[in-house]
């Protein structure tokens, strides 16, 4: 007799665990955690009003014009009332007031800070976007597929090929399509029967190539060592120097910076999870490898990446800003919080509006960002949770 | 116990020949597997018995190709799974035979089952990796099978999570998972292990009621007797990797003819040795990579003689059929003892 008629006849209850679903517990922990939920609030504020301020200040003719210029009411207090008479009534601002002042160009700072929090917060987005997506591949090659090994030689003709290809699109057409093709010739031999005749008689060079082998894992994680020698910041300054400045480049080149974090995670995560019995028992089921990663191993993994992501985030708005400040970020005609900041720090004295606003929403953004992610750290990670 | 399964001759459902499996480091090579021969037929249970480290879950491992290569490999023998090679085949092939025609149920329900997934969905995995069906005939099979392990209201249970179920309710969702593609062999890797004895009782009645319903073929892989005396139509008895004994159940466990399948009965308490001191066998298990030439066992053997120490003994039958690697119980002369 099954347990389950025995209950029944004695009408006694089944005994279950609470059924909670894991993110009703998860939400449960999380409200209990002020700070953390501060956080969250705080920046639902402002993606509320990112999107908001990039409906009013798009378009033709928008509500707030972050553009507009008018020299006769320049550097105005925050809640000022416009004072020129010879203001158009267009040129007017929302509700009378200037609510954060004008800036040295009589440009409405409010309109500029809604502009600049949209672009502040894509830039943000995309570039963990990206940085996430290349950690989560790059680590999870090297955890899951670590101890297989590529030889010397397949590693030297990849990086023909590469060189190839770029040397092409970067316009030396002769010498990458030499390239290209003494990395196809180097291929088709080593694969051909002939090649693989006269494997024994090779040159000791070309044989040392073909015997030694590396590890993945160690080609990853010492590409991601290599990574995290530089410099991040003045590296990105550099390839920003060099590249045509647009919001575009900015996060793409946020992105591949630093995705060296989440690498580091995700590879320790599958490092553990590839021996879980639930990893074999999925196995045994005949799923695919593929399938076994993105569908069993990836969710498993995805806590510690979502922290560091939540901390990026906030890096990657810092570090936007910065960019701008120095001159280096979004091209002027976007206003950007970095920028409005450096615009600003000539009048600083005359000003301090100007300096003080952005600053202030740069620290709050990026306050709300950190605490919402160590919040969501302390939650994630059982071993923190006891402390509580 | 299905006592007309085990005289008709029946189809051989899976038959493993000299599997070698090799654990290799820089320094040395564990023989963890070292020539092991068996076979399942249809619709019977075969227990693989023997201590922790034997060699057991390798051998499963390794006939589903889930070992981790390297560092284990295999260093030879044949697995034939109805008729054809399942060691030569590749990655691919093997995925058409895992979860479909052999399902596996492993030892801790607990680890086994992915956490952030409801049951629902892990039962269904199978279904959708396998079988190309609609979802609303999944979640019908997926109620179906709920229904079948003995899991009531499978409606809630569907979208519980595993950490939401008790241990037993978690090992019949294993088992609904392993059973989900209708396969031919279930290889059950010490599925009551982690449970209460009362539970275990229902999860070996299950099995059993399962296995008949189904026609299928159980391989059953424990280190408790008592299990094998309640679910076993024939044993195999391992040790350091090498089957010292085998035959249909009943009649080893009565009458053990192997010194070492001997010793493992008496160490097993009962109501006639209640008062006196339990039986232990002498010594450990061999490591696996410095196994003692000769017969594994000599060290630790009773009835061990000189000729041990030097001949690896092969299998002798013994009058009534049972098979045994004891030259000495079998009482042989030395000529004999070279390996067959």
């Amino acid at each position: 007799m099954s347990p389950e008629t025995t209950s029944r006849a004695f009408g006694l209850e089944e005994p279950a665990a609470p059924k909670r679903t894991r993110f009703e517990e998860f939400w449960r922990l999380f409200r209990r955690n002020r700070m953390a939920l501060a956080g969250l609030v705080i920046f639902a504020f402002f993606f509320g009003s990112a999107v908001v301020g990039w409906v009013l200040t798009s378009g033709n003719r928008p509500l707030f014009d972050p553009a507009l210029v008018r020299l006769q009411e320049k550097l105005r207090p925050p809640l000022a009332t416009p004072q020129a008479t010879s203001l158009k009534p267009e040129e007017r601002p929302v509700g009378g007031r200037y609510l954060f002042g004008t800036d040295d160009l009589g440009r409405d700072v409010f309109a500029r800070m809604l502009q600049g929090a949209w672009v502040s917060l894509t830039v943000g987005f995309v570039a963990v976007g990206i940085s996430v997506a290349i950690g989560i591949f790059m680590g999870g090659l090297a955890g899951f597929y670590g101890d297989r090994r590529i030889r010397l030689e397949q590693l030297l003709v990849t990086a023909v090929l590469l060189a190839g290809a770029s040397l092409l699109t970067a316009g030396w057409r002769a010498s990458g399509a030499w390239m290209l093709v003494l990395g196809h010739a180097w291929l088709f031999w080593s694969i051909s029967p002939w090649g693989i005749r006269c494997r024994k008689s090779l040159p000791a060079g070309l044989r040392f190539l073909r015997k030694n082998t590396l590890m993945v894992d160690t080609l990853i994680m010492r590409f991601v060592d290599i990574m995290l020698c530089f410099p991040s910041f003045f590296l990105i300054l550099t390839v920003v120097a060099l590249l045509p400045a647009s919001i575009y480049n900015i996060m793409i080149v946020i992105g591949l910076t630093s995705w060296e974090g989440t690498a580091r995670f995700v590879r320790a995560e599958f490092l553990s999870l590839r021996e879980q019995d639930f990893v074999s028992a999925a196995k045994a089921l005949g799923v695919g490898n593929l399938r076994v990663i993105f569908r069993h191993m990836v969710p498993n993994a995805i806590a510690p990446v979502l922290v560091s992501a939540t901390l990026g985030v906030a890096s990657a708005i810092l570090t936007e800003a910065g960019l701008s400040f120095l001159g280096f970020g979004v091209p002027p005609p976007h206003a950007t919080w970095g920028n409005i900041l450096s615009d600003g720090k000539r009048f600083i004295f005359d000003a301090p509006w100007l300096t003080f606003i952005p600053g202030a929403a740069i620290l709050i953004v990026v306050l709300s960002f950190n605490l919402f992610g160590e919040g969501l750290r302390d939650i994630l990670n059982p071993r923190l949770r006891e402390r509580q | 116990m299905n006592v007309d399964a085990m005289n008709a001759p029946q189809e051989v459902v899976l038959s493993v020949e000299g599997l070698r499996v090799y654990f290799r480091n820089e320094e040395e090579v564990a023989r963890a597997v070292d020539g092991v021969d068996f076979e399942v037929r249809r619709g019977e249970t075969v227990c693989l018995v023997g201590e922790s480290g034997c060699g057991k879950t390798v051998s499963a491992l390794a006939l589903l190709g889930l070992l981790p290569r390297p560092p284990g490999e295999i260093a030879g023998g044949r697995v034939r799974f109805c008729g054809d090679d399942l060691l030569d085949r590749d990655e691919e092939a093997l995925q058409v035979v895992r979860g479909r025609r052999i399902g596996m149920v492993f030892q801790e329900p607990l680890t086994s089952l992915n956490p952030v997934f409801t049951i629902g969905e892990q039962i269904a995995e199978p279904l959708r990796v396998h079988l190309e069906l609609p979802e609303s005939q999944i979640r019908q099979r997926c109620l179906q099978l709920l229904h079948d392990v003995g899991i009531d209201s499978p409606e809630q249970r569907l979208a519980a999570y595993p950490h939401q179920l008790s241990g037993g309710q978690r090992q019949r969702a294993m088992i609904a998972m392993a059973l989900a593609c209708g396969p031919e062999l279930i290889i059950a890797d010490e599925p009551t292990t982690a449970l209460d004895v009362t539970v275990q009782a229902q999860i070996l009645s299950l099995m059993n009621r399962l296995q008949h319903a189904h026609d299928m073929s159980v391989l059953y892989i424990t280190h408790d007797l008592g299990v094998v005396s309640q679910i076993a139509d024939r044993v195999y008895v391992m040790y350091a990797g090498v089957i010292v004994e085998t035959g249909a159940a009943q009649p080893v466990l009565r009458n053990p003819r192997h010194p070492y399948t001997r010793a493992l009965l008496d160490s097993l308490p009962n109501r006639r040795k209640r008062g006196r001191r339990l039986y232990s066998i002498p010594g450990s298990v061999p490591h696996p990579a410095y196994k003692p030439a000769g017969c594994p066992f000599h060290p630790r053997c009773p009835r061990a003689i000189d000729a041990c120490r030097e001949h690896f003994p092969g299998m002798c039958v013994f009058d009534d059929g049972q098979v045994a690697r004891c030259p000495v119980a079998a009482g042989r002369k030395l000529t004999d003892w070279c390996r067959s």
